[in-house]
């Protein structure tokens, strides 16, 4: 199947193919604007950027460095303000999410504590946030470990711990308190490309077994190829949305995926918009 | 190795691969460090003779020239003192020991909690952080007399100049440690919703640690420099008002002999401190030691 064009961002219904987009949505996007003040004068980092994230879906966004996607991400996490426009995640605001554990953050760098061992860090959002180690649902930081693929090195430590490793820990951190969607910024961007293909089919495997909404920003086209069941392109300066592309492989993904007809049309595709955009 | 490759880590969950790179893991980090590695005699071999070499120069110079006494002593007189009249070092030794630990405490402390303080509040470190550098650079001999003048002969005006030549390089080094968490952590923070208190204990002190150690190991030497500083002044006990003594006394057997307990003192210091810091510090990656 070819790649389908959604063409305006703000219909979500198009190009939608795999079954789980048919929910409500998760994250909402609506004409947002982001503005900086910088030292050169005022910067528009996004302008006029509208999409929806389907409850249970998994939404990687691409495009070229500066297009303001970790923005994006950031203003989701309420991490930057919103100079225009709004966001809903789950019908909250993003700091009513943020307060509600709605949503949790994997960054590029583990951000584990070095003296804390893989379980202990696992553990930290229980016990910060005015959460005090007893929160109301939370799954339980050693089968998370298990989950990612760590079973037997709870009491490593970070530096213990291959760069793969750290990462699997921080998302293990990350789904402690599960959360309804999950925001990955390029996590796997600073792994080797073995370690890369790894996580991302565990991934994909986590992301079936847990429901959880994910949105993955990445600059590699071919990991936003594989892991995205639609994938959001950017445009720079500002960052406007290019094409809201669904994509379908239909329900098995794997590594194998990669070699066949279907998706190099779609990293094609995308290749083509970076391209024009560019 | 194999457990800590990716792969094996990843494809094999299963506990034996799993183990054996845990101990790897704990082998690379140097559990154990109290037994000396093999070899550590050889590498400090030459170190511990070129000293004896120094010594048998010393006495070898001093007795084959003549030396007189007063004027330099043989390393062998200077070992009768210690046998002869231990009693007058031991009884100098305490007070000042006291005066440079309560120094080491109040000075590293009171740097510790205004550099919290500081971090938190940007007015205040505006506001003192310049004050604290100018407090700095007036040489401590200068400012005991002063000392002395505003609190009298006893132990206070030492215990003041050993926290105050502590103060300085703390100050610094926490201010640097607690400020050198990553913006990625901070974030972090931020989405968990933690509290200002909360990032404090659960990040911000725990990471400032190895600034702090490396800040205590200063203040370890250098606050019984303060103490001897002080009892130079105006004092007639401790280890500072001794080699006063010895000095104007021509007794340069005393005067070397109560130096070296004062380098003692602080080498003990020292190492006290370095132990501490391994015990504390045992998840910072081993070749930081």
């Amino acid at each position: 199947m070819s790649p389908t064009a959604a063409g305006s961002a703000a219909s979500p219904g198009a190009g939608r193919s795999e079954s789980p987009a048919a929910g409500p949505a998760a994250v909402s996007v609506r004409d947002l604007a982001v503005r900086f003040e910088s030292d050169a004068g005022p910067v528009t980092a996004l302008d006029g950027v509208s999409f929806d994230v389907p409850a249970g879906g998994l939404v990687t966004m691409l495009g070229p460095s500066g297009c303001g996607k970790s923005t994006l991400l950031r203003a989701v996490a309420d991490l930057v303000p919103l100079s225009e426009g709004e966001i809903s995640v789950f019908g909250r605001t993003p700091e009513e999410a943020r307060l509600a554990r709605d949503f949790s953050f994997v960054f590029q760098d583990a951000t584990l504590l070095p003296w804390r061992s893989a379980i202990d860090n696992v553990r930290l959002p229980l016990e910060v946030g005015g959460r005090n180690g007893s929160v109301e649902q939370h799954a339980e930081p050693d089968e998370l470990l298990a989950l990612v693929g760590l079973a037997g090195r709870e009491a490593a430590l970070p530096h213990e711990l291959s760069g793969g490793m750290r990462q699997r820990v921080s998302i293990a951190r990350a789904l402690v308190c599960r959360p309804r969607v999950l925001l990955m910024d390029e996590p796997f961007g600073a792994l080797d490309e073995i370690a890369r293909d790894k996580l991302n089919e565990e991934l994909l495997r986590i992301w079936r077994e847990t429901g959880t909404t994910i949105i993955f920003v990445t600059h590699s086209i071919p990991e936003a190829t594989f892991l995205g069941q639609k994938c959001l392109v950017l445009s720079a300066h500002p960052g406007r949305v290019r094409e809201y592309v669904g994509i379908d492989f239909g329900e098995a993904r794997t590594l194998a995926t990669r070699d066949t007809l279907e998706f190099v049309e779609v990293t094609a595709h995308l290749r083509r918009l970076l391209g024009e955009s560019g | 190795m194999t457990g800590r490759h990716e792969e094996a880590g990843w494809t094999a969950p299963a506990p034996a691969p799993a183990a054996a790179g845990n101990e790897a893991g704990c082998a690379a980090a140097g559990r154990g460090r109290n037994d000396p590695p093999p070899g550590t005699w050889r590498r400090r071999a030459p170190a511990i003779a070129a000293a004896a070499g120094l010594l048998a120069l010393w006495q070898v110079i001093v007795s084959g020239f003549g030396v007189p006494t007063y004027i330099a002593p043989s390393p062998v007189q200077v070992l009768q003192v210690f046998v002869e009249q231990g009693d007058i070092l031991w009884l100098n030794f305490w007070p000042t020991l006291m005066e440079a630990a309560s120094g080491f405490l109040v000075g590293n402390t009171v740097a510790a909690v205004l550099a919290v303080w500081f971090v938190h509040s940007q007015l205040a470190e505006r506001a003192f952080y310049p004050i604290a550098v100018f407090v700095n650079t007036i040489p401590i001999i200068a400012v005991a007399p002063i000392l002395v003048l505003l609190l009298g002969n006893g132990y206070a005006p030492k215990i003041v100049i050993a926290a105050l030549i502590c103060f300085f390089p703390t100050l610094v080094n926490m201010v640097r440690g607690l400020k050198a968490v990553s913006p990625q952590m901070l974030e972090l923070m931020r989405v968990l919703s933690a509290s200002g208190r909360e990032v404090l204990f659960k990040i911000r002190l725990q990471s400032s640690l190895p600034f702090l150690f490396a800040a205590l190991k200063i203040a370890s030497t250098t606050c019984v420099i303060g103490a001897i500083v002080g009892e130079w002044i105006g004092s007639n006990y401790g280890l500072g008002s001794l080699i006063i003594e010895a000095t104007y006394n021509f007794r340069a057997p005393l005067l070397y002999a109560t130096v070296i307990l004062g380098a003692g003192m602080a080498v003990a210091a020292f190492t006290i401190v370095t132990l501490v810091e391994r015990r504390v510090l045992k998840w910072k990656p081993p070749e930081v030691f």
